[in-house]
């Protein structure tokens, strides 16, 4: 397992100009009637990758995938897997294989038949075919069941069915359409590591659309966020979470208090915003250009922010005071929604590290909050 | 109180298809099978023991110690009869495979068919059922006579040289079954397809199954449970039919549903023509059965 997480380290082939991706999709566009749902789209992967497509449902995330797996064709533009120009060749001569959202196990064939009909269909000898079956359904820890139809299986069996038919093939690359969607949340959170893990063993290109924040975070090594056919950032999961690149990323992964201001002052590598709406002035380290005048947004997550009933050493930037308005016990964490004067509602995530708090935030009480300077996001676009 | 309503009511709603098959389906069977044990009789009703209940139980022993086998023994010793099954039984099977030759493209093309123009299609085949079924059969007369429709058209299109005799062969039959029972066989199937999850076709393409061979071992797999309902529904009812081989078979036609009306009507014979009924029915009790088999187990695996 050391040497798996040493791998995981160290893998960043995107960084690399000399890395050649796996799969490379370029200038593809898909329109059905007037509808664009993918619009002039460019997205490398890499081999041996975990790859999220993340956004909403209709950003166009499904038919990319099934652009990728053959059973939709660009309207322009064209998709390489493995160097090879993949236009016109049907889904069944493709390197790759589909796990459905909705599993499509073949009801009436047990869960062998489903298993080893990828393997008949490439006309392997029997007993390969006996032993690749085998092998799969202990991977998925399903020995018992291999007797058995779909509709005996629970949820999450019928899932590692599908996942099994979908490797006994040995694909160069494993698409998978919300995997984990039926599954409820305990399950889903073991599944998501099961998955990893069976990514890392097979050696596997993994490319898995989603529209669970949570479930790109934790599997993939990057997320591709999207939004009305485009690709709005390719990144890391950290990268995506603390350095959106638009306001869109930002309020679309995680939790987030967005604003929106004028420069005032740029100097000393500090820029400061005025909020107007809030009487409230923001200075933050940014790295990003941008001039006097400009009109900019300010993105802060709810986890950076404190909560003080003292006022803090310097209010007059950073710093907001209001009532507390609105309290979510969650057990890990809490999160505090606090009303400013004009109504404004300010989130605030804190840790529940201790068990007991002596005199705690309470409902309608008046509280500081406060940030760093390095602690939120300025953003231009 | 209420509760007692409620399930008094609750058993006499479950009871009104029982009623209804006791009343129209096992007491005429029971007098049907009651006439097939009888003799025929120059009288009115024409056959004898004739059975009085209001003349008290012991009229009734004496007139059901009449009852005879008679009538059976007959069937089996005439060929006619056994010779008027197996052409029925032929004739209904071979229509049925033609049928399901012709109804099962349909279907899968209505299934297919983008779901807004479904419901016409699906009006479209069940369209013909607005004209009476004897006007329709009356119709392929005209088409198919030598000097009908069908070979005006040939002939003027330089096909043939000599009107095709298709009117009163097996052919005649044929047509007039597969263009009736069309639509009983071709809507359990479309039913069947059309809520079939088509993302298994892909599965099975993307498992590196070509088209046709995804049809053969997911698509036509998944929808035997429509196929078996369709043909039953064509088989069954065909093979007692009377009104299209009388009308499209001529004379030489031997079906079951043609001697037992010459039996009934030319013969005045109602206890031969009875015991027809009653073999027929115990034939057909066999594919029933299994039909019914079918079904609860397609029932079964949906759950």
């Amino acid at each position: 397992m050391k040497s798996l997480g040493s791998f995981r380290r160290k893998f960043a082939p995107w960084n690399d100009p000399q890395a050649k991706p796996f799969i490379a999709i370029e200038n593809v566009t898909k329109r059905f009637g007037d509808f664009t749902a993918v619009d002039d789209l460019s997205l490398n992967i890499y081999n041996r990758e975990f790859f999220a497509l993340l956004g909403a449902s209709g950003c166009g995330k499904s038919t990319l995938l099934r652009m990728l797996a053959g059973f939709e064709t660009p309207t322009s533009g064209r998709i390489l897997i493995d160097g090879q120009d993949m236009s016109g060749i049907p889904p069944y001569k493709r390197p790759v294989n589909m796990m459905f959202q909705s599993y499509a196990l073949f009801p009436h064939m047990t869960v062998e038949g489903n298993i080893a009909f990828g393997l008949k269909q490439d006309g392997m000898p029997k007993n390969e075919i006996e032993a690749r079956v085998a092998e799969m359904l202990k991977l998925v820890k399903l020995e018992q069941f291999a007797k058995r139809k779909p509709h005996q299986l629970s949820g999450g069996q019928r899932q590692r069915v599908a996942l099994a038919r979908c490797v006994a093939k040995r694909p160069k690359v494993l698409l998978l359409d919300e995997p984990l969607g039926a599954l409820d949340k305990k399950l889903r959170e073991e599944t998501q590591f099961e998955l990893m893990d069976l990514q890392m063993k097979l050696g596997l290109t993994f490319v898995i659309v989603t529209h669970d924040q949570e479930e790109a975070m934790t599997m993939s090594d990057r997320i591709a966020v999207m939004d009305k056919g485009k690709v709005k950032q390719v990144a890391t999961p950290a990268e995506v979470y603390e350095a959106p690149n638009s306001k869109f990323v930002a309020d679309f992964i995680g939790n987030v208090n967005m604003f929106e201001g004028t420069v005032t002052a740029a100097q000393d590598g500090k820029i400061n915003i005025d909020i107007a709406a809030d009487k409230m002035t923001i200075r933050t380290d940014a790295t990003r250009d941008c001039s006097v005048g400009q009109t900019v947004g300010f993105a802060i997550r709810p986890e950076k922010i404190r909560l003080s009933r003292k006022e803090p050493a310097n209010s007059s930037v950073n710093a907001a005071y209001g009532e507390l308005y609105d309290i979510a016990y969650f057990g890990d964490m809490t999160v505090f929604h606090v009303q400013l004067e004009n109504g404004r509602i300010i989130k605030a995530a804190s840790l529940n590290a201790v068990r007991t708090v002596e005199d705690p935030l309470g409902y309608e009480d008046m509280v500081w909050v406060n940030f760093d300077t390095d602690a939120g996001i300025l953003l231009t676009a | 109180m209420q509760k007692l309503i409620g399930s008094v009511t609750s058993r006499l709603v479950i009871s009104v298809p029982y009623l209804w098959l006791l009343i129209f389906f096992l007491v005429p069977f029971l007098i049907v099978l009651k006439i097939s044990l009888s003799q025929v009789a120059t009288a009115i009703p024409p056959y004898t023991p004739v059975l009085d209940i209001t003349a008290g139980i012991r009229s009734l022993f004496n007139g059901i110690s009449q009852f005879t086998w008679e009538n059976y023994v007959w069937l089996v010793e005439d060929p006619l009869y056994y010779k008027a099954y197996i052409s029925s039984l032929v004739i209904a099977a071979v229509s049925t495979v033609l049928t399901l030759i012709i109804g099962y493209p349909i279907a899968y093309g209505m299934a297919r068919a983008p779901a807004s123009i479904r419901p016409t299609l699906l009006m479209l085949v069940i369209l013909p059922f607005w004209t009476s079924f004897l006007i329709r059969v009356y119709a392929w007369i005209g088409i198919l006579k030598p000097e009908g429709l069908l070979n005006q058209f040939l002939m003027w299109a330089n096909v043939i040289d000599t009107p095709l005799n298709i009117l009163n062969t097996h052919t005649a039959i044929f047509i007039g079954i597969v263009y009736s029972y069309l639509p009983f066989l071709v809507l359990p199937i479309y039913s069947a397809l059309e809520k079939m999850d088509y993302s298994l076709v892909e599965a099975a393409e993307d498992l590196g199954c070509p088209p046709l061979m995804a049809f053969w071992k997911i698509t036509f797999p998944l929808s035997m449970p429509g196929v078996i309902a369709g043909c039953f529904l064509v088989f069954i009812p065909a093979t007692g039919e009377f009104v299209i081989p009388d009308l499209l078979g001529g004379s030489s036609t031997l079906m079951i549903g043609k001697t037992l009306w010459s039996e009934f009507f030319s013969n005045r014979d109602w206890p031969v023509s009875s015991a027809v009924a009653v073999v027929l029915l115990l034939l057909l009790v066999v594919p029933i059965v299994l039909f019914q088999r079918s079904e609860a187990k397609a029932q079964e695996s949906e759950k």
